[in-house]
């Protein structure tokens, strides 16, 4: 009988969670050094000069948080609804063998509706990115 | 007891042994970048530190461990601060599942050559590739600079849409493994043979939507320098901007060594143990990358986007439909 520290997910000895865990634990450990370490071997000399974001060596007006194109939120959310559909296609990926034909065609059905959404939003100009964009 | 202690002494000298061969290698793969980009341009590249410029990764570090690390006066101070270690964490967290080799054996017991065999490795892989998204969007906007804006913005709707390309094209890879396991994934080639053979359509688009996902010349539009000047990094200096630097480049060896594994048959290859079979994997797929960017001309933003829709996404759902077929034949 082993020890219940040795039951897999806390054993070091198995590939599993705790392994990543201390793997995760280590380069959290070795990105702290490398900060600290230049944080006490760097030179702190502020100046109001080097305080300023460059621009090309013009003094910046203004705030720098401008408002965006609403061509890059548009990408957000197609991103969004793509990556949940994508989802759906991982899943049967796993087990496109033991759901056969039938899923096969269900799948199908599937990305022929996620291929005609992506039609849909390219008809009405949403992946128009370039100078010609109506947006 | 005992054996637990042994067991926590090994993983750490396993963690130890795989951090610092990931950190050299990326430190000595600005070298070889360096040095084969100039000779690509007809150049020397760097041959003052040490001989042929090999010491130049250590004075490169030692400089920026000294330099100063300066935060612009409206920046949006924690926000700057950790962006830079959430690029780097998550590009060497990415890491963590990709198997390196079998099993050695040490004390009469055996040790898997992977850090972390987790069943859903291949999602694990998605989610912290977004994640790295956030170090570059939000460093872009902290820095209250508007070329690090831009960059931020840019390369935060460029990661999204290659994002998609690149996990679609990976849909038929676990159809044929069967397992979202990295180890499995390898073990089914080593039963089956590369699945490059099977899926050179798969193998083109992953390669280009890593290649977009690493930010490098042709789609390195986050940070333009003839644009941006230095895009999402514009404000950083010192150490942080190493982070962004190390992180570049382990995220040029782990999509290498992904390349690899989902790919080219990952650890398995005769004669040479395994792991070096991986860094030589890796290596070529890193110096094809290096090549690409002295040869190809940066894209255009538009045109870098309807790659990614226009082009990869269809072709990938395409592709799984049809691998879908021959799978069940």
């Amino acid at each position: 009988m082993e020890p219940i520290l040795n039951s897999a997910p806390f054993s070091p000895w198995e590939p599993g969670i705790f392994a990543l865990f201390a793997y995760g634990a280590w380069v959290l450990v070795i990105v702290a050094v490398l900060l600290f370490i230049s944080s006490w071997l760097g030179e702190k000399k502020p100046s109001p000069e080097k305080g300023r974001a460059y621009e090309s060596g013009i003094i910046p007006t203004g705030t720098a948080r401008l408002r965006y194109p609403v061509s890059f939120y548009l990408v957000a959310i197609f991103f969004l609804i793509f990556d949940v559909e994508g989802a759906y296609i991982f899943s049967w990926a796993v087990a496109c063998r033991q759901l056969g034909w039938a899923g096969w065609f269900q799948i199908l059905f599937f990305i022929f509706v996620l291929i005609m959404g992506l039609v849909y939003i390219w008809r009405k100009g949403g992946l128009e990115w370039g100078p010609q964009a109506k947006s | 007891m005992l054996t637990y202690a042994a067991g926590l002494l090994m993983l750490t000298v396993k963690l130890a042994l795989v951090l610092g061969v990931l950190l050299f290698v990326a430190a000595y793969l600005v070298w070889v970048e360096r040095k084969f980009l100039a000779r690509l341009q007809v150049r020397y590249g760097p041959n003052r530190a040490g001989i042929f410029g090999l010491l130049q990764p250590i004075a490169d570090s030692l400089k920026m461990l000294t330099k100063e690390d300066t935060v612009p006066e409206d920046a949006d101070r924690i926000v700057f601060l950790l962006a830079p270690a959430v690029v780097a964490l998550t590009a060497l967290l990415m890491f963590a599942v990709v198997p390196f080799g079998g099993t050695v054996t040490v004390w009469g017991r055996e040790i898997p050559m992977v850090i972390s065999d987790i069943n859903v490795g291949l999602l694990y892989i998605f989610a912290l590739s977004s994640l790295g998204v956030y170090g570059i969007a939000l460093g872009g906007w902290a820095s209250n600079s508007k070329f690090a804006l831009l960059g931020g913005i840019r390369g935060a709707a460029q990661l999204i849409s290659y994002e998609l390309a690149l996990g679609l094209s990976l849909v038929p890879v676990v159809m044929l493994a069967g397992s979202f396991s990295l180890v499995d994934i390898v073990g089914a080639q080593a039963v089956k043979g590369p699945f490059i053979y099977y899926q050179p359509l798969a193998f083109i688009i992953f390669a280009i939507a890593a290649a977009a996902e690493s930010m490098r010349i042709p789609f390195d539009l986050p940070e333009a320098e003839n644009e941006l000047g230095a895009g999402f990094h514009m404000e950083y200096s010192g150490m942080r901007f190493g982070l962004f630097f190390i992180g570049e480049y382990v995220h040029v060896q782990v999509l290498g060594a992904l390349i690899a594994v989902f790919f080219l048959g990952g650890w398995h290859g005769p004669f040479l143990p395994g792991p070096v079979w991986l860094l030589i994997k890796i290596l070529l797929v890193s110096l094809f990358m290096i090549w690409m960017r002295g040869t190809l001309p940066r894209l255009r933003y538009d045109q870098l986007m309807a790659i990614g829709w226009k082009v990869l996404i269809p072709l990938a759902l395409v592709n799984i439909v049809v691998t879908g077929a021959f799978v069940l034949i």
